[in-house]
């Protein structure tokens, strides 16, 4: 904590703002996540928003690291593989929830894979 | 100004992941629950995050990034499970 405040004002206010437009996207997608009618449209809310929250805390992360002269080889790992892990599970859920039928407010869902 | 911020964002998260379990625990549908589950990954992987920011260290990215795999393996077996019965075929 100490170590951050001695930082160069600039650095600081970029690191405070990632932080804070982190915390807001998390929230956003949470809140989505409990207040959308549906389950086709409560998958939208995570899975877009809640990354981005976990995009900016590790933006911010590698900023600190940038502004210590580092390279952040950590910080790129896990922001690449939460950004490419995250359509691939809202996918499969999706396609989890036509095959059980969950009911949506756009009308029936469509058969599946030919089995009606 | 920046342990406000990191304040802020740390509070923020814990409130996203109450939020998620309180989506987990109502359901109603399984998918529902499931994609409650892989929002709280994601959410503690950021809280992860921010603590490694406090406190200064690199080892928290190592569990940050461990989480984050279990997180996705755990949502690809539980969205196989819903849609085909099994796991592996």
């Amino acid at each position: 904590m100490d170590t951050l405040q001695q930082l160069h004002p600039v650095w600081q206010a970029a690191i405070a703002i990632a932080l804070v437009a982190g915390g807001l996207f998390a929230m956003v997608g949470a809140i989505g996540l409990l207040r959308f009618p549906d389950f086709y449209m409560r998958l939208h809310a995570p899975t877009k928003a809640t990354t981005l929250g976990v995009g900016g805390v590790l933006l911010a992360s590698l900023f600190i690291t940038w502004s210590g002269g580092g390279f952040g080889l950590h910080e790129v790992l896990i922001t690449l593989f939460v950004f490419i892990t995250a359509p691939v599970s809202a996918n499969l859920l999706a396609q989890a929830a036509l095959h059980l039928r969950v009911p949506s407010k756009a009308g029936d869902a469509p058969p599946v894979d030919g089995q009606a | 100004m920046i342990v406000w911020a990191l304040d802020f964002a740390t509070v923020a998260v814990g409130l996203a992941l109450v939020l998620c379990v309180w989506r987990l625990l109502r359901g109603p549908e399984a998918p529902d629950r499931v994609l409650a589950l892989d929002t709280m990954y994601v959410n503690v992987v950021a809280l992860v995050v921010l603590l490694g920011i406090r406190h200064g260290s690199d080892l928290y990215f190592e569990a940050a990034l461990l989480i984050a795999l279990l997180g996705f393996a755990a949502t690809v077996a539980l969205a196989r499970y819903l849609s085909r019965g099994d796991i592996i075929e």
